[in-house]
Order: structure tokens, then C-alpha cells, then sequence
């Protein structure tokens, strides 16, 4: 690893929908101020993993886990643990970019007014930095009233990225970001992802291998819910320790 | 290839006549009521007290006015029940057997006849909750026919909310009901309230029901509160068309039914200009 620190760990992890188990005994630690990415042929269980760490999994009825997830070394799946506390310190970003139908502005300043933040002043503030932050705010300055429909795939992407950091999380899980994207705008995330990583902690899907080995401090592989290997992305790439891992990037399956 | 072409041609004409046959039915009956029953409107039509004995001396107007208090009153039952009924089935219930024969039963609830409400009306707010033949007995009778109608329009408002939006509240740390308020009502509050108006629209024609729960054909004064019997426009055109002996009550009749297509329409022409208003913003 990277460091030792450890912001978010799982120990003896397992998962299921219902009957079917989706995770196997993963172990796993992340460090804090690093990218990590999660790589692995799709239905593997690359969402569900990073769905757990914000138990969004919760919304779906029947399931079931076993083992722990220790976020700041308290487990996050006991009761009093809030999740909607969890939620406010681990932002999410999906697949499909998904802004809400209302303005740019109001939804960057979304996630404030859930924080029952009142002042109009500070909310400007905070919306103002927030899409600075995410390299947005040039392009809408002068928008900011206009509905996010109107802008790009890239862009709207950006804009979920904006309205994740406006409560300020400690850690953003990115589910495959670019997949719905073009070459120009996932570079424009990648370099952004690179940038906030000084603050915030930042674990990403995808199922692009170019895009781990480019953005990411540490990888993980995962095959049909175990990890098969997670060690510092220069290492995995380049001396692989397991034979399933080099298959995988020599792209010989996946 | 001839053959081709030729199927085609029949096929088209087929839907085109299709078409025109049932928009010139409409039409029809439109123009025909508008013929027999322009003759009649006038102020003292509209807003004449109804005169028993020399039907061209009066007015429909206590059939009117009862007819918008009816309205008023169906909305008031239905409307809010119906749609925080549908917000709780889709949001809120799991999605087990329980819940699944409960829509079910709602969607059967919606195709019972009106007059099987009348009956339950009558017996059930009427007699047993002793409230009379009264204009709060029949708003509660048609409420109970609406509901179905509202709560299935409603829901299908609310299942046309994209799943990711609440996804994306929910991991900005909203809560529940917080989700709800902000991101499914704004988005899905048009399509209720359209759905809602069209049933309700659809509910103060009937004639039925309302028959054994307070409407009456011949009042002398106007309701002044839910408990006072009153005079529909369905009903009244019902009594004119077959049971008034005055020459004049046929062509009086078409006039009532032409008032009453008015009220509808005007109805779901607010509703239109509600759609379209709330509509605007959304963009997805
Ligand atoms: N809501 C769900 N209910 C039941 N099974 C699911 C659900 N979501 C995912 N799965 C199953 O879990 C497995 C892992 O899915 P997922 O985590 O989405 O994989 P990935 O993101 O790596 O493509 C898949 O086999 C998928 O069919
Ligand atoms: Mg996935």
C-alpha cells in the first residue's frame, strides 16, 4: 500500500440480493488523500462494493451482509451509526449523470439546503467554490439559472461532481463516471479527480483499465465478487502477482 | 409489388376511416346539441331561479351552483386522500403480496359501476351516518368513486419520476420524506393534479348516484350548507328528457346538456393551462 493510514476498511465482507451472494470475504483497505480504483469484468460486484460504503444498497429490499465496513474505525452498519450522517461525509456519483430538474445553481445548492444551511450568502459562496472546484464554473457563470438539462453529457457529469462536493465529504465514490461520456470530457474529469484528491478521498469504478492506470494511487481487481489482487496501481500493472490479473489486463478476458 | 402497394393503400384507409368515423361522431353529437340547445341560453337560462310550472320563465341556475358546490366538495374528499394514498403505496410500502393485492383491489375499485356507489352511498353516509340526502353525502359518495381513479393517476405520476433522482438525493444525505418533498412532488405534482381533475370532471356528469344521495329535481332555494339537498345539471337534464310534459322541456334539456359540456370543459381546459405551466420546466 500507499500509506498505511486507513480512512475505510472492510474485514471478512460478504453480500447478498436476497439468496444470490455478490461478495465474497473481501478485506480491504483504503487510504485517506488517494484515489482507489475498482477494476474487474462487469457483474463482478464492482457497484455493489462501492454502494456499501455509502449503504445506498439500503434502498433495495432483501439484502443481507456479513462482516464488517469500518469507516474512521467505527463500523457503519450499526444502528446508531446515521446514514444519512454517513451519506453527508461519502458524496456519490453515478453511472448516468443524473442532475435534478432544476437549475445549476440550485442544484449544486441542493445538498445545502438538506444541511438546513439558511443563509443565502454563504450558500452563494459555497455554490460558487463548489464549481470552481470542479472546473465547471467558467463554462456556466453567467447560467447559472438555466436548467442542468442544458448542458452537456461531460458537463452534467461535472455538475454532479459540484453538487457531491458542496457538503464537503471526506470521501466521493465515483461509479464508472465516464462510461456514458466522450474521450474530451472523461479527460476533463480525470485531470479533476487528479486535482481533488489533495482533499478528499476519492474511490472510482471503471471498467477502463487506461483510465485506473492514469488517475489511480492503488487498484483493485475483482473477479465475481473476490478480490484478487489490490496493491499500488504501478505495481498491478506492471508485475502483476496473479496469473487471473495479467489475463485481465493482457485483456485476454473481461 | 402491386400487391404490396395495394395492401398499403387498404391498410391506410382503413386507419384513416377508422379516424374520421370517430371524430366526426364527436363532432355530431357536438353540433347536434349545440343546434337544438343554442336556442334556449340566455342570462335568464344561466342565472334564473328554476321555475317549476313555466320552464321558459326560470333558469338553471340552482343547477349549476349545485353542481360547481358538488364539484368543490368531491375535490375536497378525493383529491388530498388520493393522492398522499398514492404517495404511501409508491413510496413508501414494501413491495410485498400485501401491497400488490392492495393495488390490485384499487385498480378493480376503479371499474365498479356508479350506481353501486349510490347504493353504498345511500345506505352508508345516508342512513347509517345519518347525514340525509345533502350535498356532503353525495360530494362523499362521488369522493368514494373518484378515489380509485385519483390514487391510480397519482401513482403513475410518481412511478414517471426517474429513479435516479431520488438516487441522487439520497446520496447527498436527504431523507425520505425530504426526497420526497423536494425532488417527486415538484416533478410528479402535475400529472396528479390532471388525473385528479380529469376523474373528477369524468364524476360530476354522473347522474346515478347521486340520485339516491341528495340531488333533487325541484328546490326553491340555493344550498347554504353541506347538509342542504340540491340540484345537478345531470340530473335535471335526466328529468327534463323524460319526464317534464312542457313542450318546451327537450330543446330545454339540450340546453342543460350544452351547460354541463361547458362546465367540463372549462375544467379540463384549466387543467390543460395547469399542464402546461408546470410542464415548462420539465426537461428530462
Ligand atoms: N438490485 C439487485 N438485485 C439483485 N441482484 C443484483 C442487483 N444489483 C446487482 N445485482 C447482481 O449482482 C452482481 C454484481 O452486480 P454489480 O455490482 O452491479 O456489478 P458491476 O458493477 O461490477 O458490473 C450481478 O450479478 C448482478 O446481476
Ligand atoms: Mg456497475
Amino acid at each position: 500500500m500507499k500509506e498505511n493510514r486507513t480512512l475505510i476498511e472492510f474485514r471478512n465482507f460478504d453480500f447478498w440480493y436476497s439468496e444470490k451472494q455478490v461478495l465474497f470475504d473481501v478485506n480491504m483497505k483504503i487510504c485517506p488523500d488517494c484515489i482507489t480504483a475498482l477494476i474487474g469484468p462487469s457483474g463482478c460486484g464492482k457497484s455493489t462494493l462501492i454502494r456499501c460504503i455509502n449503504r445506498m444498497n439500503d434502498l433495495i429490499s432483501c439484502t443481507r451482509m456479513k462482516g464488517r465496513l469500518l469507516y474512521k474505525n467505527k463500523d457503519i452498519n450499526q444502528k446508531h451509526i446515521g446514514v444519512v450522517e454517513l451519506r453527508k461525509n461519502i458524496g456519490m456519483v453515478f453511472q448516468k449523470p443524473n442532475p435534478f430538474p432544476m437549475s445549476i445553481f440550485e442544484n449544486v445548492a441542493y445538498g445545502l439546503k438538506v444541511q438546513n444551511i439558511k443563509s443565502r450568502s454563504k450558500i452563494k459562496e459555497t455554490v460558487e467554490k463548489s464549481l470552481k472546484k470542479a472546473d465547471l464554473w467558467d463554462e456556466v457563470k453567467d447560467n447559472l439559472n438555466l436548467s442542468a438539462f442544458s448542458l452537456s453529457g461531460g458537463q452534467q457529469q461535472r455538475l454532479c461532481i459540484a453538487r457531491a462536493l458542496a457538503i464537503r465529504p471526506d470521501v466521493i465514490l465515483l461509479d464508472e463516471p465516464c462510461s456514458a461520456l466522450d474521450p474530451i470530457a472523461t479527460a476533463k474529469i480525470e485531470y479533476l479527480l487528479k486535482k481533488l484528491k489533495k482533499e478528499t478521498t476519492i474511490i472510482i469504478v471503471t471498467h477502463n483499465m487506461q483510465q485506473a492506470k492514469r488517475i489511480s494511487d492503488n487498484t483493485c481487481y475483482l473477479l465475481n465478487g473476490k478480490v484478487i489482487e489490490y496493491s499500488k496501481t504501478d505495481d498491478i500493472f506492471h508485475k502483476p502477482k496473479y496469473a487471473l490479473t495479467k489475463k485481465y489486463l493482457n485483456g485476454d478476458f473481461g | 409489388m402491386v400487391n404490396e402497394i395495394l395492401r398499403q393503400k387498404i391498410y391506410f384507409a382503413l386507419f384513416r376511416g377508422a379516424t374520421i368515423f370517430s371524430v366526426a361522431t364527436l363532432l355530431f353529437v357536438l353540433l347536434y346539441i349545440l343546434k337544438e340547445g343554442s336556442g334556449v341560453i340566455s342570462i335568464k337560462f344561466l342565472t334564473g331561479m328554476w321555475s317549476h310550472a313555466d320552464i321558459t320563465e326560470g333558469g338553471i341556475f340552482p343547477a349549476i351552483i349545485g353542481t360547481f358546490c358538488l364539484a368543490i366538495g368531491v375535490c375536497i374528499v378525493s383529491i388530498p386522500v388520493g393522492i398522499c394514498t398514492a404517495i404511501y403505496l409508491n413510496e413508501y410500502a414494501k413491495d410485498n403480496y400485501f401491497t400488490r393485492i392492495i393495488k390490485l383491489a384499487i385498480r378493480n375499485l376503479a371499474g365498479v359501476p356508479s350506481i353501486v356507489y349510490g347504493i353504498f352511498g345511500l345506505a352508508f353516509f345516508v342512513l347509517f351516518l345519518n347525514m340525509g340526502t345533502s350535498l356532503i353525502a353525495a360530494s362523499l359518495t362521488l369522493g368514494c368513486m373518484t378515489l380509485p381513479w385519483i390514487i391510480t393517476a397519482s401513482e403513475e405520476a410518481l412511478k414517471a419520476v426517474p429513479y435516479s433522482f431520488r438516487e441522487g438525493s439520497y446520496a447527498l444525505g436527504a431523507a425520505k420524506w425530504e426526497t420526497i418533498r423536494k425532488i417527486v412532488l415538484p416533478n410528479s405534482l402535475s400529472g396528479m393534479l390532471t388525473g385528479s381533475i380529469l376523474g373528477i370532471s369524468r364524476a360530476i356528469g354522473e347522474t346515478a348516484p347521486i340520485i339516491m344521495v341528495g340531488a333533487t329535481f325541484y328546490i326553491s332555494y340555493l344550498p347554504t350548507s353541506p347538509f342542504d339537498k340540491f340540484m345537478a345539471l345531470p340530473y335535471h337534464l335526466y328529468i327534463l328528457a323524460t319526464q317534464h310534459s312542457s313542450p318546451y322541456a327537450r330543446e330545454y334539456a339540450m340546453g342543460t346538456s350544452l351547460v354541463l359540456i361547458a362546465l367540463v370543459f372549462i375544467l379540463n381546459s384549466g387543467v390543460f393551462i395547469l399542464r402546461y405551466n408546470l410542464r415548462k420546466r420539465k426537461e428530462w
